[in-house]
């Protein structure tokens, strides 16, 4: 921060508001911070205005798309005979992303109201939540959760008198990053190896069981609520005019105080680690990513770019889940961008040539930079094959393995050149962990962070 | 002509043994219920065969396959394809470390490297004792707690290698784990049948370990106009239309009166007892 800015910074606790709060999980203390109170104002309305009301809002995806949720719950097709279903994507798994397991794991009932209020909108009577199977605290709540909710009548038969139907079922996950690809995760939850599958036809028209189906992010539903209940002014007021409303920001990796930062969409990194303590005592940035290992990185020239769709698209990488991973000059990014592709060609579904062997190769070449071991000629075939799979693969996981290549070759070309000409990794890895420069002044003991618990 | 052994299970698979199969049928009858078309049952029911056996083994390939009328080769097709189901035995807590980049550059890897060391095991291999698995794992959502630590598939955020070892130690040792986000560790299988679909029945196991921790509520907590360690004290305002003079106006920073206080008392106090007492509905099955 220059110091002609002020010192005054923005945070918008919505979703996060009742965390602190006793046992913030339940119906009872939900019900305290007006929780179901967007879902009586829904029910009051015709479906079809619902969905006009979240489209006039500009509420847009937040599991790293954007795409305008209104937008897809008015695709599906009405009156068609068929059952229609609401999926909601749990299965955060996006390297560097944090946001929807701790939401889920302190206020699941954010979620269901949400999937109460789209399902009344798509008139759907069965809605799912894929929630990756490795988060089993998070299960057990949902599991809890959606139980009182059944009892308090918010699910079942004529939820509060309203003669409408809702069934939800909590489907835990079983491993695989890919899932969280929307055609994939359908596969998935059709007993099903999780494959992509060729669009069109589109989940709107044929999704699950060929059914039109609406797929949304747990951030995306759990907005809802708030904006049935304060109205869409309240929502537009906050975040841009392109990408209105708040979300959660997660603060990761080298900073002072790692966490959930919920302020309005268009916030900067310079503003968010300002206000948190910023970087980690003596060190300074060197990268970061902006929505999770897929977007292409920043450098500490893009600390005043804003935090939405349209900010961090202009400047050359995607909004994506907010992920905000940030790294310090202790960090070879050679070995951040090895880590990342391995986890890309554990995670290729194997559907599609160039994903499957694509990826393949480029942890070979990496991993022999890392170690000393390039020749010439590697970074140039490094970029030719990030070519050969970004916009050629079948989903878009192909596209995220040729991010962090090409952006920290764009940004770091001499760290990969120096690993080549020194034939070693010029880093110490120990000087990256947490306890490199002892205990961080942000880390709390187990016991002292209970209190906030 | 000479046999070649391929390694490979001699088909068919034998049945579980009939108590055994009723059980898990009755077990398998309410999950596929759950579904409009039965084949979206199969994920619950491979993590209900792993309940089971602590594995996928051939027999409850064959079990999966009876229940849904697939053939064995496609159940096995989808059982291969994702992580969580495992081939072969493997230990009664299943400790991931996760090494994706940013925990692994923030001591993950170091974790990995001496757990693997102390336990005298490599990735992927249990413990003679049948006690400890060990994996080094993929993100796990939680990458503001790193690094990550996950056993049975619960959270042991903010580790370090003296933690780890302590850790795993105490578990071979029979005490009582606690994660720091998560319930008091149960076996493995016990976890599997959770992930099946059917809900933790321990007393008090869902209000275990609070809301998050300090990570999680960071935020939260700087709108509320308190500090947060290393800030010195940063001021935070609402947004622009919410009044500057009012931050505590809805949607900022709301709930600070009533409930805030009491809150604190009873969340903080005795978490890991709190809910026991008043834990409402929870047997219930999900849907």
């Amino acid at each position: 921060m220059t110091s002609a800015e002020p010192a005054e910074k923005l945070l918008t606790p919505v979703l996060s508001a009742s965390w602190d709060d006793s046992r913030p999980w339940t119906l009872a203390t939900y019900r305290r911070h007006h929780g179901y109170e967007g879902l009586k104002a829904a029910l009051a309305m015709p479906p079809d205005d619902v969905i006009a009301l979240v489209k006039d809002a500009g509420l847009r995806g937040r599991g790293g798309a954007g795409f305008p949720t209104g937008m897809k719950w008015q695709f599906i097709p009405q009156n068609d005979g068929k059952p229609h279903y609401l999926v909601v994507n749990a299965d955060e798994s996006e390297p560097g992303t944090c946001k929807d397991i701790p939401l889920l794991f302190a206020n699941p009932h954010v979620l269901i109201e949400g999937m109460i209020i789209a399902s009344y909108a798509i008139r759907c009577d069965h809605a799912f939540i894929y929630l990756r199977g490795e988060v089993v605290p998070v299960l057990r709540r949902l599991h809890a959760a959606v139980a009182e909710a059944y009892e308090a009548g918010l699910l079942g038969r004529n939820i509060l008198g309203s003669g409408i139907d809702l069934d939800i079922t909590v489907h835990a996950g079983a491993g695989a990053y890919i899932c969280g690809e929307e055609t994939a995760l359908l596969d998935s939850l059709e007993g099903r190896r999780g494959q992509p599958r060729l669009r069109p036809p589109f989940p709107a028209i044929a999704g699950l069981y060929a059914c039109p189906t609406v797929v949304n992010n747990v951030e995306s539903i759990a907005s809802v609520p708030p904006i049935l209940a304060r109205g869409k002014e309240w929502f537009k007021g906050l975040g841009t005019e392109k990408s209105p409303g708040f979300t959660l920001y997660s603060l990761s990796g080298h900073v002072t105080n790692p966490g959930q930062y919920e302020a309005p969409l268009g916030i900067t990194l310079r503003q968010l680690l300002d206000l948190s303590g910023g970087v980690r005592a003596g060190h300074r940035l060197k990268f970061w990513t902006p929505g999770g290992s897929s977007t292409p990185m920043f450098t500490d020239e893009h600390l005043d770019v804003p935090l939405d769709y349209e900010g961090v698209g202009a400047a050359g990488s995607m909004l994506g889940t907010k992920a905000l991973q940030v790294f310090d000059e202790t960090t070879c990014v050679v070995r951040a961008v090895t880590r990342w592709t391995e986890f890309y060609a554990h995670e290729s579904c194997g559907k599609c040539t160039p994903c499957r062997e694509g990826t393949y190769w480029l942890v070979q070449l990496l991993k022999r930079i890392e170690a000393g071991e390039g020749v010439d000629g590697d970074l140039e075939k490094l970029l030719d094959i990030a070519d050969n799979i970004n916009g050629k693969s079948f989903c878009a996981l192909g596209d995220g393995a040729a991010s962090p290549i090409v952006s920290s070759l764009q940004h770091f070309r001499a760290e990969y050149e120096q690993h080549l000409a020194e034939r070693r990794c010029p880093f110490d890895p120990a000087a990256s962990t947490v306890w490199a420069d002892g205990p961080r002044p942000g880390h709390q003991s187990a016991t002292e962070r209970e209190v906030h618990a | 002509m000479t046999n070649v052994e391929l390694g490979l299970p001699a088909l068919p698979a034998k049945p579980y043994p009939e108590e055994v199969h009723a059980r898990l049928a009755a077990d398998a009858e309410e999950l596929i219920g759950r579904y409009p078309v039965a084949r979206s049952a199969l994920l619950p029911l491979l993590h209900l065969v792993q309940a089971e056996e602590g594995f996928v083994s051939p027999t409850g390939i064959r079990f999966c396959a009876e229940q849904l009328d697939l053939t064995t080769a496609e159940v096995t097709a989808v059982a291969t394809f994702y992580t969580m189901y495992r081939r072969r035995p493997a230990g009664k807590y299943h400790v991931g470390v996760c090494t994706n980049t940013l925990c692994a550059v923030l001591g993950g890897d170091q974790i990995f490297e001496e757990l693997q060391e102390h336990l005298g095991i490599r990735n992927n291999e249990t413990t003679a004792d049948g006690e400890i698995s060990i994996e080094h794992i993929e993100c796990n959502a939680a990458c503001d707690y790193a690094p990550v630590v996950m056993v049975n598939w619960e959270f042991f955020d903010d580790q370090t290698p003296e933690s780890a070892k302590r850790l795993v130690d105490d578990l071979r040792a029979g005490r009582e784990v606690c994660p720091t986000r998560g319930a008091r560790l149960c076996e493995f299988k016990e976890t599997a049948r959770i992930l099946a679909g059917f809900p933790d029945e321990r007393p008090g196991a869902n209000d275990e370990s609070g809301a998050g921790g300090a990570p999680s509520l960071a935020g939260l907590r700087l709108a509320r106009g308190e500090t947060l360690p290393g800030t010195g004290g940063t001021k935070v305002v609402s947004p622009r239309h919410e009044g500057a003079a009012e931050p505590r106006h809805e949607g900022t920073a709301e709930p600070r009166h009533e409930g805030a206080a009491e809150a604190r008392h009873e969340g903080t106090a005795e978490p890991r007892h709190e809910g026991a007492a008043e834990r409402p509905g929870q047997e219930g099955t999900e849907a």
